[in-house]
Parts: C-alpha cells; sequence; structure tokens
C-alpha cells in the first residue's frame, strides 16, 4: 500500500511544484493530440455528413468498413504508419519518423474513423424529412449542413470526445511512430510506461493523474459547449 | 380567375424512385389565392407531387414555372424555396426555442433585427404561441409544435404554402382548433396553399379546388362540391364517400331520363346515355331517404326501393345504414330517425331517392 500512498504524495508534489519536464510532456500531449482530434474532425465530420446524406450502391459496405475503423488498434495503425514513414517507405522521403508530425499522422488515423462513424450514425438518425424542411426554409447547401450538424450537435460533440479519448489514452502507435524522444516525442502515454518499466511508480501515477485529469478537463468543456444554449 | 393569375405550373412531371414512375402529371396549375387540396388513399403520390411543386424532389423531368419564370437553375430553386414554404406532417421543429425556431427562415435570410423580431411576433400572436416563445420547441404539445412550425413557414411571407397532412397527427379538438385558425390566416393573408390530405372532410372545408389522386396520376380535379357529386370512375366514387357504386345496363333512353337494369330491378336515372350502354351509378348516402312500410306516397322520389337492413354502423353524431335492395344501398340517418323509424338489422324498411340523385358514370 505504502506504494502507492507514496506514488500519490511525490505525484502531488511533482504537480504543485510545477515540474518542467512533467508539464512539458503535459502540454505536448495535449497539442499532438489536440491537433489529430482536430484533423480527424475535419475530414472524419466532413466525409461522415456527406456519407450520410449520400445515396448510392455499396454504403453500406463503407459505413461496415468505417465502424470497423472505429475500433482500430493502435498497433496496428502504428506498424502501418511506421512502414510508411520508413526512409524506403512510400512516405520515407518525408523524413517524418520519430517526430511530433508522425504521431499526430497515427493518431489521426485512429481517431477519424471514430468521428466518421459517430458523424453517420448521428446525421442518419435526425428526422428524416429535417434535410427536406431546412431546404424549403430557404437554406442554401452550406447553411442546410450546418443546421443539420447543429442539430446533431450532442451527437457529434460526442464523436468529438470519443476521438480524443481515443488517442490522448492510446500508446501502441504513439511509440512506435513517435520514439518516447525526451523532450520531442514523449507524450504522457509513453513517458508512464516507461516510467513504469523503470520501477518509478510514483512518477507513473503522477502521470496517470495528470493524463485523467486532462481527459476530464477536455471533456468537462466539451459538454459545456455540448450542453450550451439548449433551452430547458 | 384570369390565365394571369396562374403563379404555379408544373408540366410533364416524371418522378422516379428506384427508377419506378411514381409521379405521371402532364399539368397542374395553381392560382394566386387558390388552395389546391391533393387527396388520395395512402401510397397514391400526394406528397411526391407536393414535394414535387416545392421543388424539394428531384425530376426526371418536368418544367416548374413560377410567375413564368422557369425554375431550373440553383440560383432559381433558391429563390423559389424562398417564395413558398412548405410544413410537413411532422412539425420539424429545431432543438431549440419557439422564438428561435419561428425565426429559422428569416435568419436564412439575412433579414434585419428589426424586423426580423417584428415578423416572429406577429407570427406567434397570430398562432396564438406568443406565451411559448421561450419554451423549449421540442417540449412543445404535438399541437402547439404544429403551431410553431406554421408560424415559421408564415414567418417569411411566402406567396405559396405547402402543407403535407399538416394535421393528421393531431387529435381531432386540436385538429379543429388549428384548422379555423389556419383558415383565418389563409383568408387574411391571400396566400396560395397546396395541401395534401387524406381526410377528405379537412378537404372539402378548404379547397377550391381538389385533386383525386392514384398511383401517382391526378385522376380528377376540380371544384370539391363537383367531384363529390360527379366523380369521374369508380375509384374517385368511392373515394368521395359515395357511398353507393352500382353496376348496371341501360334499358331504356328517354328523353332525358333513362331506365337503368341493376340486377332484377329497374332505377330511374337522370341523363344522356344510350340505351345499352353499361354504366357505374353512383348514389350520395345523404340523398337516400328511408321511411317504414307504406308510407312514402307523398314524396316525390321517383325510386322507391323495400329493402332489408343489413348493417347499421354507428359512425358518431349519425349512422351508416346499409340495405339489401335487391341491389346494395347505403344511407346516412340520425339516431333520432333511426328511434322513430324503429330501425334495427334484419327489419323491413323503404329507401327512396331521386332520379336526379343519381350520378351515371358510362362503363370505359
Amino acid at each position: 500500500m505504502d506504494l502507492i500512498f507514496d506514488g500519490i504524495r511525490h505525484a502531488i508534489v511533482l504537480l504543485v511544484t510545477l515540474d518542467r519536464e512533467t508539464w512539458g510532456i503535459t502540454f505536448l500531449s495535449l497539442q499532438i493530440s489536440g491537433a489529430a482530434t482536430l484533423v480527424s474532425l475535419l475530414i472524419g465530420m466532413g466525409a461522415g455528413t456527406a456519407l450520410a446524406l449520400a445515396d448510392f450502391r455499396g454504403k453500406r459496405l463503407l459505413v461496415s468498413i468505417i465502424n470497423t475503423g472505429m475500433g482500430l488498434p493502435p498497433v496496428v495503425v502504428g506498424l502501418f504508419v511506421t512502414i510508411m514513414l520508413w526512409r524506403n517507405g512510400p512516405l520515407g522521403f518525408l523524413e517524418m519518423l520519430y517526430t511530433p508530425g508522425a504521431i499526430i499522422l497515427a493518431q489521426s488515423v485512429i481517431a477519424t474513423p471514430i468521428v466518421a462513424g459517430i458523424t453517420v450514425a448521428a446525421i442518419q438518425n435526425l428526422p428524416r424529412n429535417l434535410r427536406l424542411q431546412i431546404l424549403a426554409l430557404g437554406a442554401t447547401r452550406l447553411q442546410m449542413l450546418w443546421l443539420l450538424m447543429r442539430e446533431a450537435r450532442l451527437p457529434l460533440l460526442a464523436a468529438v470526445m470519443a476521438g480524443f479519448g481515443g488517442v490522448i489514452s492510446e500508446v501502441g502507435a504513439s511509440i512506435m511512430v513517435g520514439g518516447n524522444i525526451k523532450g520531442y516525442t514523449r507524450v504522457l502515454t509513453t513517458a508512464t510506461v516507461m516510467e513504469t518499466g523503470m520501477g518509478n511508480f510514483d512518477i507513473a501515477i503522477a502521470l496517470g493523474i495528470i493524463l485523467l485529469g486532462l481527459t476530464f478537463a477536455v471533456n468537462y468543456v466539451l459538454t459545456l459547449v455540448q450542453q450550451h444554449d439548449r433551452p430547458r | 380567375m384570369s390565365a394571369s393569375s396562374v403563379i404555379l405550373e408544373l408540366n410533364n412531371a416524371d418522378v422516379r424512385r428506384g427508377g419506378v414512375r411514381v409521379l405521371d402529371v402532364p399539368r397542374l396549375c395553381l392560382r394566386q389565392g387558390e388552395i389546391l387540396c391533393l387527396v388520395g388513399p395512402n401510397g397514391s403520390g400526394k406528397t411526391t407531387l407536393l414535394l414535387t411543386l416545392a421543388c424539394l424532389l428531384e425530376r426526371a423531368a418536368g418544367e416548374l414555372s413560377f410567375r413564368g419564370r422557369t425554375v431550373a437553375d440553383r440560383a432559381a430553386v433558391l429563390a423559389y424555396r424562398r417564395s413558398t414554404a412548405t410544413v410537413f406532417q411532422e412539425p420539424l421543429l429545431f432543438d431549440s426555442t419557439v422564438y428561435a425556431n419561428v425565426a429559422a427562415g428569416l435568419k436564412l435570410r439575412g433579414t434585419p433585427r428589426q424586423q426580423l423580431r417584428m415578423r416572429v411576433e406577429e407570427n406567434l400572436k397570430r398562432f396564438s404561441i406568443a406565451h411559448l416563445a421561450h419554451r423549449a420547441a421540442r417540449k412543445l404539445s404535438g399541437g402547439e409544435a404544429q403551431r410553431a412550425s406554421l408560424a415559421r413557414a408564415l414567418a417569411t411571407s411566402p406567396d405559396i404554402l405547402f402543407l403535407d397532412e399538416p394535421f393528421s397527427a393531431l387529435d381531432p379538438p386540436t385538429r379543429e382548433a388549428l384548422l379555423d385558425d389556419l383558415e383565418h390566416v389563409i383568408r387574411d393573408t391571400g396566400i396560395a396553399v397546396v395541401m395534401s390530405s387524406h381526410d377528405q372532410a379537412e378537404a372539402l372545408r378548404l379547397a377550391d379546388t381538389m385533386a383525386v389522386m392514384r398511383q401517382g396520376l391526378v385522376v380528377q380535379a376540380g371544384p370539391p362540391e363537383h367531384i363529390m357529386n360527379f366523380p369521374a370512375d369508380e375509384f374517385v366514387a368511392s373515394f368521395v364517400g359515395m357511398g353507393t357504386v352500382l353496376k348496371g345496363r341501360v334499358i331504356d333512353a328517354g328523353s332525358n331520363m333513362l331506365r337503368v337494369a341493376v340486377a332484377d330491378t329497374m332505377i330511374e336515372c337522370v341523363g344522356n346515355i344510350q340505351t345499352g350502354r353499361q354504366v357505374v351509378l353512383c348514389i350520395r348516402p345523404e340523398n337516400v331517404t328511408l321511411a317504414a312500410p307504406g308510407s312514402h306516397d307523398g314524396d316525390s322520389a321517383r325510386n322507391h326501393f323495400t329493402g332489408t337492413i343489413t348493417r347499421i354502423i354507428p359512425m358518431g353524431h349519425f349512422l351508416k345504414v346499409q340495405l339489401d335492395c335487391g341491389f346494395f344501398l347505403a344511407t346516412h340517418i340520425t339516431h333520432h330517425s333511426r328511434e322513430a323509424l324503429g330501425l334495427v338489422e334484419g327489419g323491413t324498411v323503404v329507401a327512396s331517392f331521386k332520379a336526379t340523385a343519381v350520378h351515371l358514370i358510362p362503363h370505359a
């Protein structure tokens, strides 16, 4: 038990004394996962909305593929991105492997299907005639998309949370494509894995608490946005 | 009404779903201030035609003109949609306040704030929902929600209002009250209306013109009274509540007076159809009167038949009585009449109707 209490005490000290390395890792995690979530939103929400509104042969197959992608194992993504970015791989010329950019890329691959999948479900779940009603009200195509997304804001913000939650917490891909380089690609999850392996449970616990706190803070803000201007 | 007052014209409309033609309307016009009611059973194409007129459905072919101009390119479609408004069966309100909902169409048009507020308030009042302005639209009752939907539609002062079975999900008293208010608004604004309904009473109450639909076709269009009394075919006849629809053959065509054989009975009718022709006879239930046997001598009707009552069906404030007079005959009576005549199922009664009460359709 001492192990745990010592860990928690050390964690509090690290946090309260604003340990530079710890805060650096935290900030980098937020930046990388935030950027990956943003990329996944741009691609996933756009594609998801388009897919939900479109009508074509093979739509079900495509939706099934996206839904499968919602459960992509991060290590498989890590492996795939590593191969792509490997020196003689197809994207080797970018020289991106073991950079923060590589982690953003891998995390975007993980989050995009999550966001797209939830978006498809969210938009399809709106009343069938709502799109026609919006057009009938005199909306342009862009206005229609905006209103539809606004109507689906609860599940769409859930998509943001799921996407962010998926990438801030994953370790497999980050460690494979980022390399856990101190001060450069070391993020909360990879640092936790490393410190645990080295037996530094106090630091690992501190990092774990920060990770949980960070995830909570981001989700809390998103929830506020989600419930904002919903009339009671 | 002159031809120049036509504001909407649909020509050669062809709409397909999954390659199957679901709408085939060669021509349909709507005049300024006209209320056109599309009626027909489920799946007859009412909604398809309504949405086609509202330019909300893709057409395989056909042309839509608004105030003499073809609605063709994207800009024209947007401008047309901004001159019209559509209310669906479900209110389809946005997840915000009633006020924001009623303001939605105006906001999309970029209406200045002052004007927007004025129009929203005016329409909230018009549909008696001003007190609900700041309530959550999703928490309204069915009737209130449909009021909000109508207020939202009319807030943009459209030239044409499309109503797709707007009252069919409401209970009768709510529907009645809303119908009353809508009727006032329509008469006040002089707006043209296209409304679909499977309830002919609703159609009769509002419509200047009624179009009866079946399988994507308009089978008959005209003033409701005319369609009620002179249906073009058996389908329309039964749809508009003819009650009695019989097949017969013209036996004796005199000067405007015909004798038509139905089963083993002769029915006298007014009409101008050659002897020997097969015809369909339609008799509205309210044109058939009942009397106790032996007491009909005084009336002027030319047709009197003694029949057996096969069924008495309560219809609320009246009763539907079905008779076997050697042929089927249906009539409506009041509860009071039933008691006065002592009508019971299996009893005998004399049914009478005038020769002019029979509408004849030459059989194709």
